[in-house]
């Protein structure tokens, strides 16, 4: 259990009065206007704090994402050997559903560089074990949201798994540099990178929502397992969503957020999604984000109604 | 010379009295959370159709892997997950538990009492759940090898079940091996997590993997999990040498020695905590 479970966080108390200067009463509406921006600067500062906590407290767990890193190049080496072997098979310059060896390469490197800077790691988890151990009694009491608070730890997380994978991910990218393609063009890289943040955003909300589940089931794993099961091969986790039949590939991105989990910005990388498709794809992961949102919202309002506060 | 048969004899028995009484153990905890005991069994079902569809994916777009074919690589993984689940059935949650039992300091009460520590830390608990699943390998396995047309007798059958068992025992031997290193460390979870890995690697056609390279030789003479499916059903497809069943014999019989070691080395190690 991560030691600010244990004191509770330590977060500057926003409703506390702010000292201003005194100043001349002609200034005063200006400096209202100016009290209300800093106001709104005290309440975004405590969840900075929120980040710095998650921060510390994921960097003694450093060891474990560095093993964690480590031990997922074993089956993403297996995986580039597999296609590998399957292109020598087809003949020099073959292409599998329009992916050359390059692409294909490419696209589980960026899926493991995606996968670095937005998978949940622990989170939903933790948030489970939050409630049914009572922790977030505290949180209906502290001016806090513990939906922001917990993504500000999501984020700290994914910042440290970051500095920690950075180098062993530039290492097998720079081993493979002669089939790693980069980037077609710098608006791309940036629509890129957009989707990789909506990205990150789509996959902590559904995780936020699965782990309220704890609400009403003692045990939750066995539900994330199964979801996990499917985001694996519907996301794009284990192959490209290109190589399904046509009507499986509609059918995934038109009807679930599995492919807005990862397949798009990956696909946006390597520009297998362009022009209006990619418009649509773009405003498409956004109304999920939306939507997981929302979910999200709906599912913590239901459950703290029934939420009974056990040991807290 | 009676006499000490007589004893072995006697241990034997001893301890099939012991395994009978966790078994019944392990029995009565599952039906305690029915439920849950049935959910685990999707989420293995789950996690395997995934395996299966992603082959059958892969086979739209090529004839072989190597020299594998489709229904071929399906009683491969049909093949990896059985053993798997045996494993899963007999030691996994065993030697997951390890580390707990060394932090918490439990250990104490398993050395004191008079079996052996680590035929009883390894066998403490079944979980059922596996054969269920296992029995689902099978099945596919069956299906598989209907569609391979595969001429089977009942020696070839009883040879692929011994193969299948060493495979579980080099399953066992390396991650109870790994476990010990939690008599180093407290924070052994992360390794324990990443032996997930390698039974991904034991669903995989040797031959997706160029001989002699790194990555091959690696999982072959090292931690030798290539072995442990693709030997198997390589003798129900009639492609085995009998070289490789050697191979997969004396890798097992080193990974045993090895952890039996390791094991050693690391349980002089223990202090016990909080006591």
């Amino acid at each position: 259990m991560p030691a600010i479970w244990v004191n509770g966080p330590v977060m500057p108390d926003s409703r506390r009065p702010i000292r201003l200067e005194p100043r001349p009463a002609a200034r005063a509406a200006a400096n209202g206007r100016e009290a209300g921006r800093r106001r709104g600067w005290l309440r975004m500062r405590k969840y900075w704090q929120v980040i710095g906590i998650g921060v510390q407290n994921h960097l003694t767990y450093r060891f474990n994402f560095l093993a964690r890193t480590l031990f997922d190049f074993i089956p993403l080496t297996a995986l580039l050997l597999l296609w590998r072997t399957i292109y020598a098979g087809k003949g020099a310059d073959a292409t599998v559903a329009t992916f050359t060896l390059a692409q294909m390469t490419t696209y589980y490197l960026v899926v493991a560089v995606v996968d670095v800077l937005t998978a949940v790691n622990d989170d939903d988890w933790q948030i489970a074990a939050d409630i049914k151990d009572g922790n977030i009694s505290q949180f209906l009491l502290k001016p806090i949201d513990y939906l922001w608070f917990r993504l500000c730890l999501f984020l700290a997380g994914r910042a440290v798994y970051l500095t920690v994978a950075a180098l062993p991910i530039a290492a097998v990218i720079l081993l493979l540099h002669q089939y790693f393609i980069l980037p077609a063009s710098f608006g791309g890289f940036l629509l890129f990178l957009l989707s990789v943040a909506l990205t990150a955003l789509l996959q902590f909300f559904l995780s936020y929502t699965m782990a309220m589940l704890a609400f009403w089931l003692m045990e939750i794993s066995t539900f994330v397992f199964i979801l996990y099961a499917l985001e694996y091969i519907a996301s794009g986790h284990m192959f490209p969503l290109d190589i399904l039949p046509d009507p499986v590939r509609f059918g995934l991105m038109n009807l679930t957020p599995f492919p807005y989990q990862l397949y798009l910005p990956v696909a946006i990388y390597l520009e297998k999604i362009s022009g209006r498709e990619l418009v649509t794809g773009l405003l498409m992961q956004a109304a999920w984000v939306l939507v997981s949102y929302l979910l999200a919202r709906l599912a913590w309002r239901r459950g703290i109604k029934k939420y009974a506060a056990a040991g807290g | 010379m009676d006499a000490r048969q007589c004893s072995v004899g006697n241990r034997g028995r001893r301890y099939l009295v012991i395994y009978a009484a966790l078994l019944k153990n392990s029995v009565i905890r599952e039906m305690m959370f029915k439920g849950n005991f049935l959910l685990w069994i999707v989420v293995e079902v789950a996690w395997f159709a995934m395996q299966l569809g992603f082959i059958s994916v892969l086979y739209l777009h090529t004839e072989a892997i190597g020299t594998w074919t489709k229904w071929q690589v399906v009683l491969l993984i049909g093949a990896s997950h059985f053993i798997q689940q045996m494993y899963q059935t007999f030691f996994l949650v065993n030697c997951l538990n390890l580390s707990e039992l060394v932090r918490s300091g439990k250990l104490d009460f398993l050395l004191m009492l008079p079996v052996n520590t680590r035929f009883l830390l390894s066998l403490r608990q079944l979980d059922l759940g596996g054969l269920v699943n296992a029995a689902f390998a099978v099945a596919v396995m069956v299906y598989a090898a209907g569609k391979l047309e595969l001429a089977l007798t009942w020696s070839r059958l009883l040879v692929f079940l011994g193969l299948c068992g060493l495979g579980v025992g080099i399953h066992y031997c390396l991650m109870f091996t790994l476990a010990t290193v939690s008599f180093w460390t407290v924070r052994a979870q992360g390794i324990v997590h990443g032996y997930y890995n390698l039974f991904n690697i034991a669903r995989m056609p040797d031959e997706a993997f160029a001989r002699g390279s790194v990555f091959r030789s690696v999982f072959t003479f090292v931690l030798p999990v290539l072995l442990i499916s693709n030997v198997p059903v390589r003798l129900l497809t009639e492609r085995l040498t009998p070289a490789s069943v050697w191979l997969l014999a004396g890798m097992t019989l080193i990974c045993a020695l090895g952890s039996e070691w390791v094991w050693r080395l690391s349980v002089r190690r223990y202090t016990s905590a909080s006591s």
